[in-house]
């Protein structure tokens, strides 16, 4: 009746997930309880649950990500702690806990939080600074953000029901097959990510026609913000790399449930054939995570320069030969593998090819900054902080390129050490400088300066004093996931590893912190223009919180940096430019579609996971149901009227001209 | 910092600008003349993505074939396995499943009942008498010992082609759902955009058919 599940199936007898698992669940029920009580749950449902508006998605995908940051750094601390304390001894964490712990942090940080962030950036923002009023396909965008966080859902319930892969990140055979891994915790892995893959895809296709074929008039390609370009190159690489994941995941699947020989040691099974499949996704991934923020960071430096990105052409050029060039590297995660010199001399040159457009995007960025007035806000900070940082990432990048060096630091700390450096300085401190930058944007105040400024010290300094560590017993020869060690040479680097994590700690603190205060003193944070920062780009033409409807009437674009120049004409006349005339606007209604479908995948996929065939059968046939109904509605848009579109229009449009006759006269009268 | 501070105009120390100015505005305005792409252009141009992802998940099947069609494990080979004139008469099931499926298409752009359900319902038979013989073929090779599990070559052979079989079920089941549609709904534009989408589907199918009827039966037996 429930496959393989028991009670055996909860860790009784272990108290760290027995006891996390139970105040998670308190807490989520307490957290329904209290919406519930204040009657909220009806505004939630109508409002943010079945929204297919691109900015409530874009901020559902942001909120998921941050509270897995939290759950992906108690795996990260905990982790630092085991290294600090198991030497010459086991530790707190027994090494099966262990294996999961390092297995959940990978897992969690890559596919929850930071593809999340990223794409919760891109809904966010890319509509608007495309001067549209949605993504091309709003409900299937809907439907793409509950399957992620089914995923997601689905891989905290293996905390306290069954357990978790013990695998690492990827799970490679022949540890991952059944023989080896008999118990649901690969299995775990894989339904999650299955099901949050067609999220991520469906997510690809959108946002590769959104940006491809639905612009404001005069918005062509070349006058794109570079942060559009961007996300269409990482969507181009979603389309093209995660349907390579699923295939791969759907024949693990099979070896374990159905007993076929893809990856197996006997019948013919071909093992390394599991590692270039997967790198063959793994690697455009890890570009699919750092264009964005690459994105997001020339967008931050060009506004708080006061100045047009620098190289704005070459820029283009180069995200896009990154997006090629990301597919043709992947072998250089195992040269180890013995695929013979020439292969690897092969691949090592593309990769080392990469750094070329990496770079230019460097020097485009530094002379972005080059005689700009710079603002040194919050994430101007974060960008900043990154541009160090990645060019350490790049560097210790290049190196692992090297075969020969890479056959001496392979699957050690010191690549450990590299590829967070790339991540965090990379991609998370290109999301936290996106989340400062357009909170503003999304929610109508500003985040507090001083506490956003001092998390940043604090993440800056926690990941050198973390992570610098790690390159450093990589050399001395410490390989990843050991659960003890007994080299005493080891053991200070890793208890200032441990320091540093403890500093990063702070730095999430504030974080939360922060968000606090901003909230308790929106008022005085208030974003009263809808141009907090003095931006270039269309997302700030409109009032923030952007209504529903993004724009009163579709901006006429006519150059780069559009909305920069509407000011200047705004400036030189000393007025804005005209009122539009203000029609009936036609927006999608809003559809439970991507809530119930993401609902039964859930139940398929914990079916699935426990061998309940039958729930599993059900769960299809209710998800085939719910697209049947939703194809069968006869309204799927309605109409806002055009006096509601004139009163929200003409409110930001006087607060705008305030703003302006605000200048001081001889600013004004520059020509 | 707020709205319009300190925007005037100043020279840019690098005289470096996004765009070249006057011989884009003709194009713009050209391009403002058209406004937003239509609803059909944007749902045609997107499934044709998801389509070429699709396209890329075969691959992967067909890359994996490709390298342990060899690993047979003693077991039996294509050459021992796969009859042609079955795979011969699936072929031609799929393939002119494919040409009524355009006749249907055709026939809703019409608005001619006759032609659009006569000719789905003829794509439906097709599409089942293939189905039919795949399935037939599939469970005369378990039964003779020769089933996915045998091997590494049969996995990646029953995985490729049970994939394709996946598929044009999944497509029979949508042109059901499209016929009932169009009874229910008449030829209503988001219907005939979906009519549209079908049809984009069930040629791909066929695409990926030519590729696997030369590579896993024509290669196999050749072999």
């Amino acid at each position: 009746m429930l496959g393989k599940l028991s009670w055996g199936a909860i860790p009784f007898d272990q108290p760290i997930p027995l006891v996390t698992g139970a105040v998670v669940v308190l807490a989520i029920i307490a957290v329904l309880a209290w919406i519930t009580l204040k009657g909220w749950l009806p505004y939630l449902w109508r409002e943010w649950i079945t929204s297919v508006d691109h900015k409530r998605i874009g901020i559902m995908y942001t909120m998921l990500a941050m509270v897995m940051l939290l759950r992906g750094f108690a795996d990260a601390i905990m982790m630092r702690a085991q290294q600090a304390l198991a030497f010459r001894s086991d530790g707190y964490l027994p090494p099966e806990h262990y294996n999961q712990i390092f297995s959940a942090h990978g897992t969690l940080m890559i596919f929850f939080v930071a593809m999340p962030f990223v794409i919760g950036l891109m809904n966010l923002v890319v509509p608007l600074q495309l001067g549209v009023r949605d993504v091309a396909f709003p409900t299937l965008n809907s439907v793409s953000f509950w399957l992620t966080a089914t995923g997601a859902l689905l891989i905290n319930i293996s905390l306290v029901v069954g357990e978790f892969a013990r695998t690492g990140w990827l799970p490679f055979p022949p540890l991952s097959e059944i023989t080896y891994s008999p118990g649901v915790g690969v299995d775990y892995y894989l339904w999650s990510l299955q099901i949050s893959g067609v999220g991520t895809l469906l997510t690809g296709v959108n946002f590769v026609t959104t940006v491809l074929k639905i612009h404001a008039p005069g918005m062509t390609y070349m006058r794109m913000p570079v942060f559009c370009w961007t996300t269409l190159a990482a969507n181009l690489m979603i389309v093209a790399a995660f349907p390579i994941l699923t295939a791969t995941l759907a024949m693990l699947l099979l070896d374990r449930y159905l007993g076929f020989h893809f990856f197996t040691n006997d019948a013919g099974g071909n093992v390394m054939m599991f590692m270039n499949l997967i790198w063959v996704w793994g690697h455009p991934e890890v570009y699919i995570l750092i264009l964005p923020a690459f994105g997001v960071f020339s967008e931050v430096i060009a506004t708080f320069s006061g100045k047009p990105l620098f190289g704005y052409r070459s820029m283009v050029m180069a995200t896009m030969a990154i997006c090629l060039l990301s597919f043709t590297v992947w072998l250089h995660h195992f040269f180890a593998m013995g695929s013979g010199a020439d292969v690897n001399a092969v691949f090592g040159i593309t990769s080392t090819i990469i750094a070329v457009p990496t770079g230019v995007k460097i020097f485009n960025w530094l002379f972005t900054m080059f005689g700009g007035r710079i603002v040194y806000a919050t994430p101007m900070l974060w960008s900043i902080g990154f541009m160090v940082t990645f060019v350490i990432g790049g560097v210790t990048g290049v190196l692992l390129a090297v075969p020969p060096v890479d056959f001496v630091v392979h699957e050690s700390l010191f690549e450990v050490a590299h590829f967070h450096n790339v991540i965090i300085g990379g991609v998370l401190f290109g999301a936290f400088a996106g989340y400062t930058y357009w909170f503003p944007k999304a929610f109508g105040f500003r985040l507090h300066e001083g506490l956003g400024k001092a998390a940043f010290w604090c993440w800056l300094v926690g990941f050198y004093l973390a992570f610098m560590p790690l390159y450093v017993v990589g050399l001395m020869g410490m390989t990843r996931r050991m659960q003890h060690y007994d080299v005493p040479d080891w053991r200070p680097w890793l208890l200032i590893a441990a320091g540093g994590a403890v500093v990063i700690l702070a730095g999430i603190i504030l974080l939360i912190v922060q968000l606090g205060v901003s909230i308790h003193r929106r008022e005085e944070l208030r974003d009263v223009t809808g141009d907090p920062w003095n931006g270039r780009s269309l997302e700030w033409a409109t009032p923030s919180p952007p209504p529903a409807f993004n724009f009163a009437a579709l901006p006429r674009v006519e150059g780069g940096d559009a909305y920069w120049s509407m000011k200047q004409r705004a400036i030189q006349r000393a007025a804005l430019n005209d009122e539009p005339v203000y029609t009936d606007i036609e927006m999608p209604r809003n559809s439970p579609t991507g809530f119930i479908c993401a609902f039964f995948a859930t139940f398929m996929g914990f079916a699935l996971i426990w061998h309940i065939w039958w729930i599993a059968i059900l769960a299809v046939l209710g998800a085939y149901a719910t697209f049947v109904v939703f194809a069968w509605r006869d309204r799927v848009e309605y109409f806002i009227p055009a006096d509601v579109v004139a009163r929200i229009d003409r409110a930001n449009r006087s607060a705008r001209g305030e703003a302006l006759a605000q200048l001081p006269g001889a600013l004004r009268m520059t020509p | 910092m707020s709205a319009f501070q300190g925007t005037a105009d100043r020279d840019e120390p690098n005289h470096v600008r996004n765009d070249s100015g006057a011989p884009d505005r003709r194009a713009a305005a050209a391009h403002a003349a058209h406004e937003l792409a239509a609803k059909r252009i944007i749902v045609g141009y997107g499934f044709w993505i998801f389509l070429l992802s699709d396209i890329i998940m075969f691959s992967a099947f067909f890359a994996t074939y490709a390298v342990l069609v060899g690993n047979t494990a003693g077991g039996p080979s294509g050459r021992d396995l796969f009859n042609l004139r079955n795979v011969g008469i699936e072929t031609a099931c799929l393939l002119l499943s494919s040409f009524t499926c355009g006749l249907a298409s055709i026939g809703a752009r019409m608005r001619s009942g006759f032609w659009f359900h006569g000719a789905m319902t003829v794509t439906f038979v097709l599409g089942a008498a293939f189905l039919g013989i795949e399935i037939h073929e599939f469970a005369d090779m378990v039964a003779a010992g020769a089933g996915p599990t045998r091997s590494a070559f049969l996995s990646a052979f029953f995985t490729l082609v049970g994939c394709h079989g996946l598929h044009v079920t999944a497509g029979l089941l949508w042109l059901l759902t499209m016929m009932a549609q169009v009874v229910a709904k008449g030829y209503r534009a988001d219907i005939l955009r979906r009519i549209l989408c079908f049809g984009l589907f069930w040629h791909t199918l066929d695409i990926i058919w030519v590729a696997l009827f030369t590579v896993v039966y024509l290669m196999g037996v050749g072999q």
